[in-house]
């Protein structure tokens, strides 16, 4: 499997959902996973997956005896290994930027020169595969594509590619050519194609023409959180708190937060609202609750991570996400996790698993702001939400993903 | 001799428009006439005007031997009345024809008979003057919404004046019994009871035109079979069916008005007789007596009232609506009256419903809430707007028997206002008597100063306005 991101150092979704599946499909047994990131830190939780960091795999020949690497990479990966590799070399990349072991450095995050950090991930790719001995490849989300497609045309393995977003998600509907030319690359070489919700599918349908019969929905899951999490005690105001938590960009719809928020504002006033993350747009909104008027009870935390967002999420009474585009959006599920009634739009992949929400077009601010006021004034419908959607989201596990997951790979495989 | 006796529902909500809370407080009209005329038009046009006209005809092609019986709930009228009146000029036609019997059921199709007793009576007594002022009829049986029964409902319904009870027969209070009998009600032995027989009713209504049913296709003649190869001593079997089973439900192009068309014609070749409930109780001899301790319905495969109070929902709704029914039985705001009754429609319950399945796909399908949280929030704002209505003619600070107290000096005030009225007029005749009295008593003592005479007269005036000032 390649991917991008890889928890506990995850920038946005895609690391969780990566995680979660490959220990879903784990848990569904017989199953021999290596999972590359392009940069581990060694405190990956590895109990079901090789992990193998691209910043680690040679490219060029490098003379280094085996106590200097151990020294050097000992901590995430094996110096056998790394001999192994070294024996693969396909070409000569002493031109490239490598480093002492022959290696070339990845941030593992979205560099401005992210285009060729690509590039050089799949230059990597082509010396694991031909080192490692595998029955399928698996790349998760765009930036893994060409590296898939390597490993497949050097090994002639079969190539499945799994659709997190695409960048009609992103760009709303206006798609960066480079971007899309490799989305579209990936999809042509792919012999199958996974996506996280039949929002992405009939995306990748539409706009990539791709023949349907060749993609698959996998819906996301969750992971069960921890009782650590599950207890954290956060004050209560009398208050109510209505929570936006993401990126704050142009995919997120966030201006539909705020506008919702005035007009609930304008009849209720015993409710904050709260706009936690970073983004693009943040200035904007900034601006905009101010135009508004609602700036006193309108706030910005800023980015959280980690238990902040559960803290955040315990706070909260409300928690809302009117993306304009969301290929799934896992944020709500752990928001129901948390026992926290969630409001999204009919425009999320997940919209499409969770019964026990509230689901609106992300342009419909009455809507929103109707389904606000009632979750905060009427008892019966906050607290129907929260159990039933505690139940409902225990239900929503990885393993049965990864179940769907391995019996794809079985199809491609023509074993069943 | 066996027997079939017919019941056919027809009731249609009024259908609440999109209200959203910012309404609440600044609009006072609840609903979505639009969706309402296009929904009950499509449906009269599509099933029951159809419907009706079959059932016509086949009372007189049988020569009045196909008898049936007919609840109409009083909301459902209305809408007829706005919006399908040639509806009910072939009710009235049926009516006229005495073969079909109509059947007494809460006004508003409401779920009252579960928390308010008060409020039950007073609908089924409007439905039964609505029944009489259109049709010259006055009912003898009833029917709950919803087929709806149980224990204590049975004195209530025997004190009404009612004969019998139209109910489910629900599997898990008959057990091994058959519904193809009459009962009594064991809380009240007077009232019988017909038990809808649901194998049979829902053969119609929901499998007629199931392909996938075993023994698709149903047609008349083998429906009729199984009637006639029920145990001889089954006399009665209960068929129940909304109308708009017919037409609606149950396509036309699916053959069901023939088949409807066609029972009698199979009936009289098996011996079969049709009967009114009125008839089916008067006839037949009830087998045993039936205790109902919990309410039972005819709603999802639980058969009790979770379709409507199932969930928190639901129920906080239903509370706070039932909450102010005593005020607004007091109120005498016609616009409050009528908003409060179409507001109990149980209806707007049944989309509440978090079920998920079989039942819950019968929610969505007469739902037109996507989601039932939906259905919730707006019946919640359009309840706080209602509730909001009735605070301000009467305050909740006032307690109830204050209210009670004051509602009733308002009441009486026009008797007091009146006796007291009278208790001045004897007392202004007294003191003219004294006046007189008094007079006579002092002419013949002094006839001369006659200038004292009008004095006298002036201050006992100014006596009498005075003392009827303080009565008033």
């Amino acid at each position: 499997m390649f991917g991008w991101e890889f928890p506990p150092h995850i920038l946005g979704g895609l690391g969780t959902a990566s995680y979660g599946l490959t220990r879903g499909m784990w848990e569904c047994g017989d199953m021999d996973i290596t999972f590359v990131i392009p940069k581990p830190f060694g405190d990956e939780d590895r109990s079901f997956a090789r992990i193998i960091g691209a910043s680690q795999v040679p490219v060029a020949w490098r003379d280094v005896n085996r106590d200097y690497v151990e020294s050097r990479i000992g901590r995430v990966m094996d110096p056998d290994l790394y001999y192994r590799l070294r024996d693969h070399i396909y070409a000569d990349f002493n031109y490239m930027r490598t480093n002492d072991l022959g290696c070339i450095e990845f941030s593992g995050k979205y560099p401005s020169n992210l285009l060729e950090e690509i590039n050089n991930y799949s230059i990597m790719a082509g010396v694991l595969a031909r080192t490692l001995d595998f029955d399928i490849i698996h790349s998760h989300d765009w930036l893994t594509y060409p590296a898939g497609i390597h490993a497949k045309q050097v090994t002639g393995k079969p190539l499945v590619i799994h659709v997190h977003a695409t960048e009609y998600d992103r760009s709303r509907g206006k798609p960066n050519p480079t971007v899309y030319g490799i989305e579209r690359d990936g999809m042509t070489h792919a012999d199958h194609i996974i996506t996280v919700s039949n929002l992405t599918r009939q995306t990748v349908i539409d706009h990539y023409g791709v023949d349907p019969a060749k993609v698959t929905t996998v819906h996301n899951a969750v992971v069960p959180l921890s009782q650590d999490l599950l207890d954290i005690e956060m004050p209560k105001s009398k208050e109510k708190v209505v929570t936006f938590l993401g990126r704050i960009t142009m995919q997120k719809g966030p201006e539909y937060f705020v506008e919702a928020a005035a007009k609930v504002l304008r009849n209720c006033s015993n409710v904050r609202f709260v706009m936690a993350g970073s983004g693009d747009m943040m200035d904007k909104m900034i601006q905009l609750a101010a135009e508004r008027g609602i700036a006193d009870r309108f706030h910005f935390p800023g980015f959280q991570k980690g238990r902040q967002v559960y803290e955040m999420l315990k706070a909260s009474d409300v928690y809302m996400m009117p993306s304009v585009s969301e290929p799934f959006g896992i944020s709500p599920l752990e928001a129901m996790q948390m026992g926290v009634p969630s409001i999204i739009s009919k425009q999320s992949g997940c919209a499409e698993i969770l019964d026990n929400v509230i689901k609106t077009d992300y342009w419909d601010i009455d809507a929103m702001a109707d389904a606000i006021h009632s979750i905060i004034s009427y008892p019966a419908l906050y607290k129907q939400l929260r159990e039933d959607g505690l139940a409902e989201v225990a239900q929503i596990t990885w393993d049965k993903a990864g179940q769907k997951v391995i019996n794809i790979y079985n199809k491609v495989l023509g074993r069943s | 001799m066996k027997a079939i006796c017919f019941n056919f529902e027809i009731h249609q909500p009024f259908r609440l428009k999109r209200y959203r809370f910012f309404d609440i407080g600044r609009d006072h009209y609840y609903f979505d006439d639009f969706l309402n005329d296009d929904i009950v038009s499509r449906i009269a046009h599509n099933s029951y005007i159809p419907a009706a006209e079959t059932l016509l005809r086949m009372i007189e092609q049988s020569e009045g031997r196909f008898r049936c019986s007919i609840a109409i709930s009083g909301v459902a009228f209305e809408q007829f009345e706005l919006y399908v009146p040639e509806f009910i000029d072939v009710l009235g036609r049926l009516a006229a024809t005495g073969a079909v019997e109509f059947v007494a059921q809460p006004y508003a199709y409401s779920l009252a008979s579960l928390s308010d007793p008060e409020e039950f009576a007073a609908q089924v007594k409007d439905t039964c003057s609505m029944l009489k002022s259109r049709f010259g009829i006055t009912p003898k049986v009833v029917r709950n919404t919803e087929l709806i029964y149980f224990d204590e409902l049975a004195p209530q319904l025997v004190e009404m004046g009612f004969k019998g009870a139209l109910t489910e027969g629900a599997k898990h209070i008959l057990g091994w019994k058959s519904p193809n009998y009459v009962y009594t009600a064991a809380s009240a032995p007077k009232l019988k009871l017909l038990l809808r027989n649901s194998k049979l009713s829902d053969d119609i209504a929901f499998r007629f035109s199931d392909y996938s049913w075993s023994e698709y296709p149903l047609t008349a003649d083998k429906y009729i079979d199984w009637i006639a190869s029920t145990p001889a001593e089954e006399q009665i079997v209960n068929i129940f069916l909304n109308l708009e089973t017919f037409g609606d439900m149950q396509p036309a192009t699916s053959g069901i008005f023939q088949f409807l068309e066609a029972l009698p014609r199979f009936a009289a070749e098996r011996g079969i007789d049709f009967l009114t409930p009125s008839e089916a109780i008067a006839k037949i001899k009830p087998v045993s007596e039936l205790s109902v301790m919990h309410p039972i319905s005819s709603a999802d495969e639980a058969r009790d009232t979770s379709a409507w109070l199932g969930n928190r929902l639901q129920n906080e709704a239903f509370e706070k609506l039932y909450s102010v029914a005593e005020r607004v039985r007091k109120c005498d705001n016609r616009r409050l009256k009528q908003d409060w009754e179409y507001l109990q429609t149980c209806d707007h319950f049944f989309y509440m419903s978090t079920k998920r399945k079989a039942d819950g796909a019968m929610h969505s399908l007469f739902s037109p809430y996507e989601t039932p949280f939906a259905a919730f929030t707006n019946y919640m704002n359009v309840l706080a707007d209602f509730l909001m209505r009735v605070e301000e003619e009467f305050p909740s600070q006032v307690g109830t028997e204050e209210l009670n107290a004051l509602l009733l000096t308002i009441s009486n005030q026009g008797a007091e206002i009146e006796t007291l009225n009278k208790e001045l007029a004897s007392m202004r005749k007294n003191i003219e008597q004294y006046n007189i009295e008094h007079r006579l008593r002092e002419e013949p003592k002094e006839e001369a100063p006659k200038a004292k005479e009008p004095k006298t007269r002036k201050a006992t005036t100014r006596k009498t306005a005075k003392k009827a000032d303080k009565k008033a």
